[in-house]
């Protein structure tokens, strides 16, 4: 097991909210005298505690409002926690809503330099990397332009070139995996998974439980505020985070878990059972259509490759 | 203590280049006259002045378009400086919101581009004196004490400033009045000899003028002033910069709610 990199011990955030925002001094001084002036105070993470070694990949999941990108910004430094405390070793970078932070009048140069300076690098190291990060982003052609004439999805690819290109020790991604078109979200995709093998700390929040499921080897499940889960039976408690969205049970305890996670496999077995059953019904079909040879060959190998059990009971009925 | 502060600065060293960089950028995107502007602009004013008040107040004073000068080329560094420090952090939200920086840095950077501003018309003002027949020697050099002391000053005040903005959003509006008054009590354009002693020393209370008659004194008068002055510069300068570090470091935890 690898150092500690990231350690949040029983942390418990509050964000306010009420009136403060979008007042002016004369509101303020004319609330205060009324006594109207409230100040809401509400509890966005609860007692959060988890560790992540080197090399980890940790998913959070939890629904909308559940306190996910507000634990990220106490993992970032952003904001304090209220209780409890969170230690991290080494570089972050963040990349919390891709392109925002970039200035519309600068260039593309300018903001990536900008950029790369705000995650905490040298001039030096922006000199080096700077070539890499425009040629994975696509942009060689735009390097001169200004923002403000570049598509959100050129932005956003910058954004991304630069926090994965920039080696930093921990990154953290927030609902960042979809970026730019198809092509560039399979690079993408294929550079994210480079990275982690090389051994970096990453903190995901999707709201897609496949792409958690296949990046994963941690789960943290918040739901508003509470920490229902935290651990490395990662294809666990994916199950159970599914069997929940499907029927809305929250568990209480560990044997909640269970129960969720027997659910959802007896749920999926079903799943699976039904589509092999479809699966060989359109095989049969195919040969009773006397389709051409070809056609049979390809759905065969493909067939043998992705559902043997498909294959078997076609075998089983023609017998 | 000193070695972490050095080792923070080195750190940061890179993005508060960029920071400053970028300021310029803004600052002159839309103007073709780009830097001249930030030099021409002052200039106007002071012709503006020249003409309106030479009339009312300038046939008594000696070297009177030296004597304005001095006032607008202070006035002008102090307005820049505090404006533009005051909106450093509200125009900086989705980064602050985004990525973990010591803020400050933003007011800083705003205040160096302003510092910078100055110092080219600083250059033009004393083209303007040479005009005007002053006198020039080793004294110029002690000009570099108000300079300090105001930029640590505005410093301050700035940090004062864009925490109050950051809570209060009318801070803008009640600041320009308080800067339209500022300028008025601050006998740019008219001499304090015509008042007595004790308005000529409630004058004293006002840091902007401090800082604008020791520049008279100085360039005008061709004198040091006293030592005691020296220390209500420094005084000044000091006390807005502790009063600065002190609301910045209680409350910057606390802007993330409000921006």
């Amino acid at each position: 097991m690898g150092k500690t990199v990231v350690e949040c011990n029983n942390v418990s955030i509050r964000y306010k909210t009420g009136d403060i925002k979008h007042m002016g001094l004369k509101d303020y001084l004319i609330k205060r005298v009324t006594g109207k002036y409230v100040v809401k105070e509400f509890w966005a993470d609860k007692n959060i505690s988890f560790s992540l070694q080197e090399g980890d990949m940790l998913g959070i999941v939890g629904t909308n409002g559940a306190g996910k990108s507000t634990l990220l910004k106490a993992i970032t430094g952003i904001l304090d926690p209220v209780k409890g405390n969170v230690k991290t070793r080494g570089n972050i970078a963040a990349l919390l809503e891709l392109s925002s932070g970039f200035d519309l009048d600068l260039t593309v140069k300018e903001n990536a330099y900008l950029r790369g300076a705000m995650l905490g690098y040298t001039r030096q190291f922006m000199d080096d990397k700077y070539d890499q990060i425009i040629e994975f982003a696509e942009l060689e052609q735009f390097q001169d332009y200004t923002f403000s004439a570049l598509s959100s999805g050129m932005r956003s690819r910058l954004a991304f070139s630069i926090a994965c290109l920039v080696n930093p020790d921990i990154l953290i991604l927030d609902e960042v995996l979809s970026v730019g078109d198809g092509a560039f979200r399979k690079k993408s995709g294929d550079k994210m998974r480079q990275i982690l093998s090389e051994g970096i700390t990453g903190i995901l929040v999707s709201h897609s439980i496949t792409q958690v499921r296949e990046l994963c080897n941690k789960i943290l499940w918040i739901d508003h505020g509470n920490q229902i889960a935290f651990g490395d039976n990662a294809e666990f408690l994916c199950n159970c985070y599914e069997e929940f969205l499907a029927t809305g049970k929250l568990p209480q305890n560990s044997d909640d878990l269970n129960e969720l996670n027997a659910a959802f496999e007896k749920r999926h077995a079903k799943a699976m059972r039904e589509e092999t059953k479809r699966e060989t019904e359109r095989f049969l079909q195919m040969l009773r259509e006397g389709e051409s040879e070809p056609a049979v060959e390809a759905a065969l190998a493909i067939l043998r490759e992705n559902r043997p059990e498909a294959l078997k009971l076609a075998y089983r009925k023609l017998d | 203590m000193i070695e972490k502060w050095i080792g923070r600065f080195k750190k940061y060293r890179f993005l508060f280049a960029e920071l400053v960089k970028r300021d310029f950028k803004q600052k002159y995107k839309r103007t073709s006259l780009g830097v001249l502007w930030s030099v021409l602009s002052p200039l106007l004013t002071l012709f503006v002045m020249k003409i309106v008040f030479t009339e009312f107040f300038g046939r008594n004073t000696p070297h009177y378009t030296t004597y304005l000068f001095s006032g607008n080329l202070v006035m002008s560094f102090y307005k820049e400086a505090t404006k533009n420090s005051m909106s450093s952090l509200i125009s900086n939200r989705r980064i602050i919101d985004k990525i973990n920086l010591p803020k400050y840095l933003f007011t800083f950077s705003k205040n160096v581009s302003a510092l910078v501003n100055f110092s080219l018309t600083l250059l033009v003002y004393f083209m303007f004196c040479m005009i005007d027949g002053i006198h020039f020697g080793f004294h110029m050099i002690a000009l570099i004490y108000p300079i300090v002391m105001l930029t640590i000053m505005n410093v301050g005040i700035g940090l004062i400033l864009s925490a109050l903005y950051v809570f209060f959003q009318d801070t803008q509006y009640l600041y320009d009045v308080f800067l339209t008054l500022l300028t008025y009590v601050s006998a740019i354009f008219y001499q304090v000899d015509r008042f007595s002693q004790e308005i000529q020393n409630l004058f004293l209370l006002n840091p902007v003028y401090v800082v604008i008659k020791y520049f008279r004194t100085v360039v005008i008068d061709g004198k040091l002033p006293s030592v005691q002055y020296h220390g209500l510069v420094a005084f000044y300068a000091l006390f807005f910069l502790i009063l600065g570090s002190i609301i910045y470091k209680k409350y910057n935890k606390e802007f993330i709610y409000y921006i």
